[in-house]
């Protein structure tokens, strides 16, 4: 009986294990950054050279943290819903312009609209190696506390944005939209 | 005549083959090293450990992503400032976690992953021992002679 039943019960964990892993998306690395405070940094603004922008403006409230740059597809993607959060959610939108050219991100922002309170713009790629940054975009949710809550990779989209976001933020700041 | 042809020939298809092995020196070529050889080779083993998460089947010593180049840069300017390795290991796992590690450490959560290619190896190996036995005791009992 054992030396059928033992081979059949091995082989089954190991196929349970493999299911698992073909099932599991390898481009999703979770981040050791959640429910740890919000790296700190200290960058020019991407429309004032003159201008620092630095983690600071994040922990008052709840708030947004979208690394993007125009070389980047999925964030064109996203565009038109970071726009339209930045208005209905009360949430203020701060971004980290990621390895970029300064004209083009301007530009950018021009043509299709502005959803960011402020951009800081990170040429060497310095600052978004301190927030685990290896895709972007990337959108992370940092509480009124300065913690990061949620780390979302790939395009912001509505389902997401419902299922991920909203209930955290309601959480965070009491209601949703965030007073 | 031949044979000066054959030899042009031939240099032609060595140096065609030199200029497009070229290339790859170049890839990863521009960065500065160290001047100490001890800190170069440690840097150089330490970058061969790191994943690339854009390319997750480099190591950042392999990969041209620009995602690599910058935690090169990072790790360089790391040690240049006198990190010890494990140093630069715990900046890395603390912003990218233990996947960006081509060797994960061993802790609870990694025990089954270390653990099982010795358990499983011992599995069969205890199989083996099972099975050469019960032939070897069955070739006895019907007095065969062993070969």
């Amino acid at each position: 009986m054992w030396r059928y039943l033992l081979p059949i019960a091995l082989f089954a964990i190991l196929a349970g294990f493999f299911a698992r892993g073909l099932n599991l998306n390898p481009g999703y690395v979770p981040s050791p950054l959640i429910g740890k405070p919000a790296p700190r940094f200290e960058l020019p603004a991407l429309k004032d050279p003159a201008e620092s922008i630095g983690s600071d403006v994040l922990g008052k409230e709840t708030a947004l943290f979208n690394v993007w740059a125009t070389w980047c597809v999925g964030c064109r993607q996203e565009h038109a819903f970071l726009n339209e959060i930045a208005k209905s959610s009360g949430v203020p939108i701060y971004g980290l312009n990621w390895k970029d050219n300064r004209a083009s991100a301007l530009s950018w922002l021009a043509t299709l609209g502005d959803p960011y309170v402020a951009s800081a713009f990170d040429e060497i790629g310095e600052v978004a190696i301190d927030w685990g940054v290896y895709g972007a975009p990337e959108t992370f949710l940092v509480g009124r506390n300065g913690t990061v809550l949620f780390k979302h990779i790939a395009p912001l989209t509505p389902e997401v944005w419902q299922r991920e976001f909203i209930p955290r933020i309601q959480a965070d700041c009491g209601a949703y939209p965030c007073p | 005549m031949s044979i000066g042809r054959l030899l042009r020939g031939l240099r032609q298809l060595t140096l065609a083959t030199l200029a497009s092995w070229s290339c790859v020196g170049w890839a990863i070529g521009p960065e500065p090293g160290f001047e100490n050889p001890a800190l170069e080779s440690e840097y150089q083993a330490l970058i061969r450990e790191v994943r690339c998460l854009v390319c997750q089947n480099q190591t950042i010593a392999d990969s041209t992503a620009p995602l690599a180049a910058d935690l090169r840069r990072e790790i360089r300017d790391l040690m240049a400032d006198g990190a010890s390795r494990a140093e630069v290991v715990r900046f890395l796992v603390d912003r990218y976690g233990d996947f960006v590690l081509y060797r994960p450490p061993l802790k609870p959560s990694t025990w089954a992953l270390w653990g099982a290619p010795i358990f499983l190896c011992a599995v069969g190996l205890l199989v083996f021992v099972r099975v050469v036995r019960s032939r070897l005791q069955q070739s006895m009992d019907d007095e065969l002679p062993s070969q």
